[in-house]
């Protein structure tokens, strides 16, 4: 029997594909989330749009917190660790969350590693903003990845750039000769090993989803179409005006991404979506996206 | 003869059950929409997370298509699609289809930390290495006087069958072995 496997960790992330998993602080959310459809929950104290706002540390959340929200619903919860904070991430395996994301939306641990996630029976997901920086996370043993997106921004543009960026990566690498793929490796700063399978297989070897900046039912299929297999979606849904019409219209439009038909009736009569940010208006020292090493 | 197999595509892991059928030339279309299932003699429920896909399914208008589908044609559930064939009882978020005589309790092995994989029996080629994954997998009970088991592990019941309907709780989708697609196509054909 083997428990905590790889193929068991990438195996959860195949059953997330096709769904929509969101940023929840309390268990109400939590239960608002899982009534909308969600797959999945990501247990945290403050969303992105909040710990920009509010700035100082983000840190782990309260266990007590994710304790509360894994006693109110059934899906997968999801919570998150500081980039390298390998100790908050043997906490979160203690409290058996379902997925741990190192992520970049907290205030990194160590500036120069990640977690050796192999180590861990918990599956990770980690974001990346091209295929280089997918490889590397997975390489360390991530078994789902994310565009990184802009956090907290409810901008939609970075997550694209994000996405398309690792899209003809796998693309270019499709296209190339096997005595190309070392210098491609060394490039993209990828493990060979890796970069020889994308360039095989032609997509990355675990799920490819999408994050950061989602706000709309648009944003959902505008992803979804440019490859991601599921989106997560932050401050988007309790950063707006109406969270549960807004949570439910997502789903429907990750289900339905191809059809305008039917993303025109999710996307009608939603009240405000979050107001958002230009990315010029993020200070440099501020864009989460530039943590991750 | 299965003409045309029918993979539920609302959410969770339909691609990999549609490139299993492909590896086995079987012809198959993804289905979004009720009307679809006309096209189809064997409908595939995949894994997911059960309590979107039940979600989903009303929202779509699937359940009385679905229900209908089943009283002439076969349904194949692997895990979340395993519960909602069952009988279970409608809980929080989750209304089972009814289509087979047997309960199934959710996450029943725990959370993902206890997701794990192992080899089977397979009681219809008697083998002992069929690997499988079971991911925050269901278990089944309560099971109807005309359900056979068709595959253990640990002698607990993992695939049943009531010579219509399929239901595994693991996921056959996942890897390179198509003994369990292959198996069910061999059943509805004979």
């Amino acid at each position: 029997m083997g428990q905590g496997t790889y193929e068991v960790k990438v195996g959860l992330a195949e059953m997330l594909k096709g769904g929509v998993i969101m940023d929840v602080t309390t268990a109400e959310q939590a239960q608002i989330a899982e009534d909308a459809g969600a797959v999945a929950v990501m247990a945290l104290e403050r969303i992105p749009a909040d710990i920009r706002t509010d700035g100082g540390i983000a840190r782990m959340s309260d266990p007590l917190m994710i304790k509360d929200i894994q006693k109110t619903v059934s899906i997968p919860v999801m919570a998150k660790c500081r980039i390298g904070h390998f100790a908050e991430a043997q906490i979160l395996e203690a409290l058996e969350v379902d997925f741990i994301d190192e992520s970049e939306v907290l205030t990194p641990a160590d500036d120069n590693n990640h977690i050796y996630k192999h180590d861990f029976k918990i599956p990770f997901v980690c974001g990346a903003r091209n295929l280089g920086e997918a490889l590397r996370r997975i390489g360390e043993g991530a078994a789902m990845i994310r565009t990184k997106g802009e956090a907290g921004s409810g901008n939609i543009v970075e997550a694209v750039r994000h996405m398309r960026s690792i899209i003809n990566e796998i693309n270019l690498l499709g296209t190339l000769g096997h005595d190309q793929l070392m210098a491609t490796a060394r490039d993209f700063q990828a493990p060979f090993s890796l970069v020889e399978q994308v360039a095989k297989i032609k997509k990355l070897p675990v799920p490819n989803f999408s994050a950061g900046g989602i706000a709309t039912p648009a944003d959902a299929s505008l992803v979804m179409q440019l490859g991601a297999e599921s989106v997560f979606v932050g401050s988007g849904i309790f950063k707006s005006e109406d969270p549960a019409s807004r949570a439910k219209a997502i789903v429907d439009s990750v289900t339905h991404y191809k059809d305008a038909d039917k993303l025109a009736i999710a996307s009608s009569g939603l009240k405000s979506a979050m107001k958002g940010l230009d990315i010029s208006e993020i200070p440099e020292d501020q864009m989460l996206q530039d943590r991750g090493w | 003869m299965v003409r045309k197999v029918g993979v539920l595509a609302l959410q969770g892991n339909y691609i990999q059950h549609k490139r299993m059928l492909d590896n086995l030339g079987i012809n198959n279309i993804l289905v979004q929409y009720p009307r679809e299932l006309e096209k189809c003699d064997l409908l595939i429920i995949p894994g997911g997370e059960s309590t979107t896909i039940s979600k989903l399914i009303d929202r779509n208008k699937f359940r009385k298509p679905i229900m209908n589908f089943a009283q002439i044609n076969s349904v194949f559930g692997t895990c979340a699609g395993m519960i909602l064939l069952s009988s279970t009882k409608e809980a929080n978020n989750l209304k089972p289809l009814g289509v087979m005589d047997f309960k199934a309790k959710r996450n029943a092995y725990g959370r993902q930390v206890n997701s794990f994989s192992g080899n089977l029996h397979l009681e219809f080629d008697n083998s002992n290495n069929f690997k499988a994954l079971f991911i925050r997998a269901p278990k089944v009970s309560n099971l109807g006087k005309g359900i056979k088991i068709l595959a253990t592990y640990k002698k607990e019941p993992v695939m049943i069958s009531d010579g219509r309907h399929f239901a595994t709780t693991f996921h056959p989708e996942i890897g390179n072995d198509v003994r369990i697609h292959k198996y069910i196509m061999e059943q509805i054909n004979a």
